[in-house]
């Protein structure tokens, strides 16, 4: 049904044809994004979570707003025409996994191993 | 259903080397899209920068003392309602509504620039506070990161202001419905590094 309505790949920021829909999508995605924000804000700001865990909190209601950015403003869906978009934004987001998480892993390491410095040169 | 299922699992499918090549605006959106996770990985390398030097204040101000995270609310609310105001003038655009684009267009301009009127005076402010980028390596990293989020808005805003023109002189024709596809497409990218920038900068570095 879907693959003889949409003949080709979509791609991303590409909506179907019903317009009321979309209106309804761009709608539904900004009060997502704004409540996503106001939780961040409240988040970091008060004592709702265990303090350790606010970091790690707010990395998953980033992620969380950041799948909602692209579900209904960019259009990316997790069909058969969409798989081209989501394997590029998979590459991606992989090789910004790797830059991240190494850059921190190396500097971390060099940190422990560096000899002790007088005064605050560790600065 | 599932036998029209298998019958296109086994045959050439369209986007797979069957029905030959995608139409235009298929092909001219994916390979932005392209350039778009290229422009992420780029920013990465920004984020990392941020993230291994952040400590580093050199007993300068730490991001702690610096930042007004109303200012940032403000300032994301901003950017949300312009990315909102795209996708629904992207619409207009689609359905040929070339002056509902137009006001649509004006709001998402309007809202771009407010969010880069309050990112420049916050930059000023700290500047003149002695916190400029050269103070430590963490006041460095922190006007490159969020400076090239700033640097892309500016560009966006350029953009913008080409595509009305364009929709204007042109009219609606197909290959200007393209770049406006292009245009909302990196505008709303934005908002996805800004999430990013809110989170990693000032969220856990006002802590």
């Amino acid at each position: 049904m879907d693959g003889v309505d949409h003949p080709y790949d979509r791609s991303p920021g590409v909506e179907q044809q019903e317009s009321t829909a979309n209106f309804l999508s761009y709608t539904v995605g900004l009060g997502f994004a704004v409540l996503l924000t106001i939780a961040s804000f409240v988040v970091s700001q008060t004592n709702l979570l265990w303090a350790p865990g606010i970091p790690v909190g707010l990395i998953v209601l980033a992620f969380a707003q950041i799948g909602v950015h692209l579900v209904f403003f960019l259009h990316l869906g997790s069909g058969a025409d969409h798989t081209n978009n989501i394997l590029a934004l998979g590459f991606g987001l992989l090789i910004v996994f790797l830059v991240i998480a190494g850059s921190c892993w190396i500097i971390a390491d060099l940190t422990a191993n560096m000899m002790p410095m007088s005064g605050n040169a560790s600065h | 259903m599932s036998a029209t299922i298998d019958t296109v699992d086994t045959e050439l499918v369209p986007g797979r080397g069957g029905g030959g090549p995608a139409p235009t605006r298929t092909v001219v959106a994916y390979g932005f899209w392209l350039f778009i996770v290229s422009d992420i990985v780029m920013f990465s390398g920004l984020f990392a920068a941020y993230a291994v030097l952040s400590g580093r204040i050199a007993d300068g101000p730490a991001g702690s003392e610096l930042f007004d995270l109303r200012r940032v609310f403000i300032e994301t609310m901003c950017l949300l309602l312009s990315s909102y105001t795209c996708g629904l003038g992207a619409l207009s655009a689609e359905r040929r509504q070339p002056s509902r684009f137009l006001i649509l267009s004006c709001f998402t301009f309007a809202l771009g620039a407010a969010f880069l009127f309050i990112e420049i005076s916050e930059f000023v402010g700290m500047v003149s506070r002695g916190a400029g980028p050269s103070r430590s390596a963490f006041l460095s990293a922190f006007f490159t990161l969020v400076g090239m989020h700033g640097a892309h808005v500016t560009a966006g805003l350029l953009w913008l202001t080409y595509m009305v023109a364009q929709v204007v002189a042109k009219g609606l024709r197909p290959h200007v419905l393209r770049r406006l596809l292009c245009f909302s497409l990196f505008w709303h990218a934005l908002d996805i590094i800004w999430i990013g920038v809110i989170t990693v900068v000032y969220l856990m570095g006002a802590r």
